[in-house]
């Protein structure tokens, strides 16, 4: 199985490793302790001191707290709450709704008509970062994208204690 | 079960009958010791160990390089047989080896989504008992096209060969081409005007077609008469035949120098390796725990002429796409949520979704040869009954079952990518990939004055989805076949009686974000020289069926553009500008530069409509979901967007918050300042103009309890609410509502 350095694993991340590279890499057999310098490189980037646990998405992270809660946190500091709740539910949201709005994005006739699918933005109250953007009908619960089993993930696939 | 009302055989046949399938036994006996065996033990067929695999691993590798290599061959040569572009030019075709009972155990390259399909058809036969009657010997030829059999969509044929061993069936050899047309009620190879099967065209119901490695006449010719395209069908099959005749020689090839024993071993260890393979990558790329996202599409036949009324609607699709991952790696896929099955033909049987499923799981999670139905044992799913992903109805039409599949499998993508992104494996992430539309779709007489059922295979190079760690392929890709390729338009000119004005890169396509989608591209015909020809589109409008990820935004939906009675031929004439692209709708090239009867709309699905010599069809091909913050876009990949066409200047301010301009020798530059400054504006906008979910949930709530929705949206509700268990409860509990709600229908 490759390993790669450190280094490496945060051109990628970056989107600056050479494509060649970054191409032969998607190529191999994966690396099996990408999941630790993963984490070991965002953690060192983030300005707080939680551990992270696992990395949600783009700028989210579910991170232990010292009090023993594990919370959903944005790179800017931004607690979201429980991890097994929805963190959208406490963000802000911007909802396009008209061909005014989806037009600052989208050329006329290029866009959904708004009384079927309108766009919401889901932006982080700390630092106004675009997190997520639904695609949905009106009336259509929010979106729970992704509910990690982190007890399972830790004590069987990586064998070791969450 | 599509035969269950059937009796079953107890004719003269059935006297003298000696069983085909191992030591004595029936193929359905076979079948149904296969099943019970695996279902008792949990691995294929009861291996629990590959004694082949690991006593002699090089042997077992050369066994299966011989049969690949074998499978590979018949399709590379096989399709030189053919004349179709979309099977020579864009590759549509994929040939397959399967047990005597119907499991895959390897694949050629291709369209490999039909790891499942073609198993199905011969388990059908099977179940059916074939082997009775009409008999399964050697150098007999079947062939089916019937999705509620085991296909994904009708236009691709499949053809099957029983491989004999002494007196033994030893396994089948499987082969598909996507066909140029397929005889239904409009013309083409993805109908969309059949509202019923009995529409849906030329039906092969996994039927014998040939004995003695030859071809009934009276099949040939039902066929001549039965589609559109003869020459293409012809040669097509005459391709698939060759084919599987390739992998029939090569298998026995490797028995003789192998052994019928060993080989005998090989089938069965292979598929139990390809399950095992499965849950080790699961395990190795992805987080357990429960992954969702739905996705939304619109069926837009309100008002066309030519449909009943009951047909003449538009219609909202649900695909809600859950994945669960569990402990030991099972791969669990639900649609539970899934609105009706309707009057239209993006209908889908299990077969189709199972087709969806592993043309995506075979470049995401299993991207190596040792592609088989190991991996399908290794998942289950979730298609619940009377739904569209679950169109079993015998009435239910399935020509453009691709019409549902396609937005619905973004979800999929999207599901995969949270968990690869989660892994650490950021190269593996995709945004969703592009709606394969436009689809250019026609008939009628062609510029030779033959008939002709066209589909312009263009459409299999569109926009691939943003990557975790760069923008997506620009109009590469095409999620249904892995060799993405928009053929050549000397081509294309050749076999459809169409003239091409233009072909470029369509901007502001790909869904922006701080990785943007691949780009999609455009093309303008005249139609030429034809004297007799319907054509229509068959695409997404008015939603956005390719949702972005982690705050990258959906790509741009479709719109229609075709112009009727137009002056073009003057214009040629006098020297006079003609339309070449469209790249702004809002600055439209083909209004300005041709006159006539604008069809300049969101309608985007058609009944197939007259067009005439010298009128112009307008395709756009879509681009690919985008990823993350547009504002964390990096300058420089601005410039080069606005510089290659791929953005339309004014959505560089509006969406990425770029400052640019462009210099007197018309390339664009980033002020990287004067853009910090307007993207620091930008988010405060956002501040000022959110609001807390809390809030807009309670608006929103509101709005549900007034019914103040869309009533294409209410009725998909409707139908989820009483198909679904588990989303009518999601859906009152998170609104708070009674059990006995539901919207009222009607009205606008």
């Amino acid at each position: 199985m490759p390993t790669y350095d450190r280094e490496t694993i945060e051109s990628l991340i970056d989107g600056t490793l050479p494509w060649a590279d970054a191409r032969a890499i998607m190529s191999s057999f994966k690396d099996p302790g990408r999941f630790d310098t993963y984490v070991a490189i965002l953690q060192d980037r983030v300005p707080w001191e939680d551990r992270i646990l696992l990395p949600l998405a783009l700028h989210l992270y579910i991170v232990q707290k010292p009090d023993g809660a594990r919370v959903v946190k944005c790179d800017c500091g931004h607690e979201f709450g429980d991890y097994h709740a929805n963190w959208k539910l406490s963000a802000n949201v911007f909802v396009r709704d008209s061909d005014e709005t989806l037009q600052e994005v989208y050329p006329p006739l290029m866009h959904s008509d708004p009384d079927w699918i309108v766009l919401r933005e889901y932006y982080c109250p700390g630092c106004d970062t675009q997190l997520e953007v639904e695609a949905v009908p009106h009336g259509y619960p929010v979106i729970f994208d992704f509910q990690p089993d982190l007890e399972t993930f830790y004590s069987e696939w990586l064998g070791r204690e969450l | 079960m599509v035969s269950d009302f059937l009796p079953k055989c107890t004719g003269p046949l059935e006297a003298g009958y000696e069983p085909a399938g191992w030591d004595g036994a029936t193929l359905r006996e076979m079948l149904e010791a296969s099943e019970k065996l695996t279902e008792e033990t949990g691995c294929y067929y009861g291996v629990s160990e590959l004694a082949l695999k690991e006593t002699d691993p090089i042997r077992y590798e050369k066994i299966f390089s011989k049969l690949r290599g074998g499978l590979v061959n018949a399709r590379e040569t096989a399709m030189n047989v053919s004349a179709s572009p979309i099977v020579q030019e864009i590759g549509e075709l994929c040939f397959a080896l399967y047990t005597p009972e119907g499991d895959s155990v390897a694949l050629s390259t291709g369209i490999i989504v039909h790891v499942h399909t073609m198993s199905d058809a011969i388990k059908f036969m099977v179940r059916n008992d074939y082997e009775i009657n009409p008999r399964i010997r050697r150098g007999d030829i079947f062939s089916n096209n019937i999705p509620k059999i085991g296909d994904v969509h009708n236009a691709d044929v499949q053809t099957f060969v029983p491989i004999f061993w002494e007196d033994e069936l030893v396994g089948w050899a499987g082969g598909v081409t996507h066909v140029t047309d397929i005889g239904a009620s409009t013309p083409g190879n993805v109908p969309v005007g059949p509202i019923t099967s009995y529409e849906d065209g030329l039906d092969l119901t996994a039927n014998k077609i040939g004995e003695c490695d030859t071809v009934f006449r009276d099949h040939e010719i039902r066929c001549e008469l039965g589609v559109r395209t003869p020459m293409f069908w012809k040669l097509d099959e005459r391709c698939r035949i060759a084919g599987c005749h390739m992998v029939r020689d090569a298998v026995e090839r490797t028995i003789r120098e192998e052994g019928i024993e060993t080989y005998k071993q090989f089938i069965r260890e292979a598929i139990e390796d390809g399950r095992r393979t499965f849950i080790q990558r699961v395990k190795e790329l992805l987080i357990p725990g429960r992954y969702f996202a739905p996705t939304f599409n619109m069926l837009l036949f309100a008002g066309e002429r030519g449909l009943p009324e009951y047909a003449a609607v538009d219609t909202m699709s649900q695909a809600p796409v859950e994945m669960v991952i569990g402990p030991a790696g099972e791969f669990h896929i639900s649609f539970d949520g899934a609105n009706r099955w309707g009057y239209h033909s993006f209908n889908c049987p299990p077969s189709a979704m199972q087709g969806a499923i592993w043309v995506l799981l075979t470049q995401t999670m299993i991207p190596n040869d040792k592609v088989n139905d190991g991996a399908y044992f290794a998942t289950s799913s979730n298609f619940p009954p009377y739904t569209i992903s679950n169109a079993t109805a015998k009435e239910a039409a399935t020509g453009a079952a691709w019409g549902y599949l396609i937005p619905a499998f973004t979800g999929l993508i999207r599901n995969i990518s949270r968990g690869v992104f989660a892994r650490g494996y950021v190269e593996e992430v995709l945004s969703s990939y592009a709606m394969t539309m436009n689809a250019l779709q026609g008939g009628g007489k062609d510029q030779y004055g033959n008939d002709t059922g066209l589909l312009s295979f263009e459409l299999s190079c569109v926009g691939g989805g943003a990557r975790g760690i760069a923008d997506g392929l620009d109009y590469g890709a095409a999620m249904w076949n892995p060799e993405g390729d928009m053929g050549d338009c000397e081509v294309w000119e050749l076999i459809m009686p169409l003239l091409y004005l233009g072909r470029g890169v369509k901007p502001s396509t790909a869904g922006p974000g701080k990785y943007r989608g691949g780009s999609g591209f455009q093309s303008v015909y005249a139609i030429w020289k034809t004297v007799d020809l319907v054509m229509q589109n068959a695409g997404d409008s008015g939603c956005f069926p390719s949702p972005g990820i982690f705050g990258g935004y959906p790509s741009a939906s479709g719109y229609r553009h075709n112009v009727l009675g137009t002056d073009l031929l003057d214009r040629f004439r006098k020297h006079r500008a003609y339309p070449s692209r469209e790249d702004d709708p809002a600055d439209s090239e083909i209004t300005a530069c041709c006159d006539g009867e604008h069809l300049f709309d969101r309608r985007t699905m058609n009944y197939p409509y007259r067009m005439k010599h010298g009128d112009i069809y307008y395709s756009w091909y879509r681009g690919g979901g985008g990823l993350g913050d547009p504002l964390e876009r990096e300058p420089d990949r601005i410039e080069a967007d606005l510089d290659g066409d791929y953005l339309l200047p004014r959505y560089a301010a509006s969406v990425y918050g770029a400052v640019a301009e462009c210099d007197p020798e018309g390339f664009w530059r980033v002020d990287p300042d004067a853009t910090a400054r307007r993207r620091r504006e930008i988010r405060e906008m956002r501040a000022r103009r959110a609001v807390p979910v809390s809030e807009y949930l309670a608006s929103e709530k509101a709005r549900v309890l007034e019914g103040r929705i869309a009533k294409e949206t209410r009725r998909m509700y409707n139908e989820s609410l009483e198909l679904s268990t588990w989303w009518r409860e999601w859906f009152l509990e998170f609104w708070g509502l009674p059990d006995d709600f539901r919207f009222e229908e009607g009205g606008e």
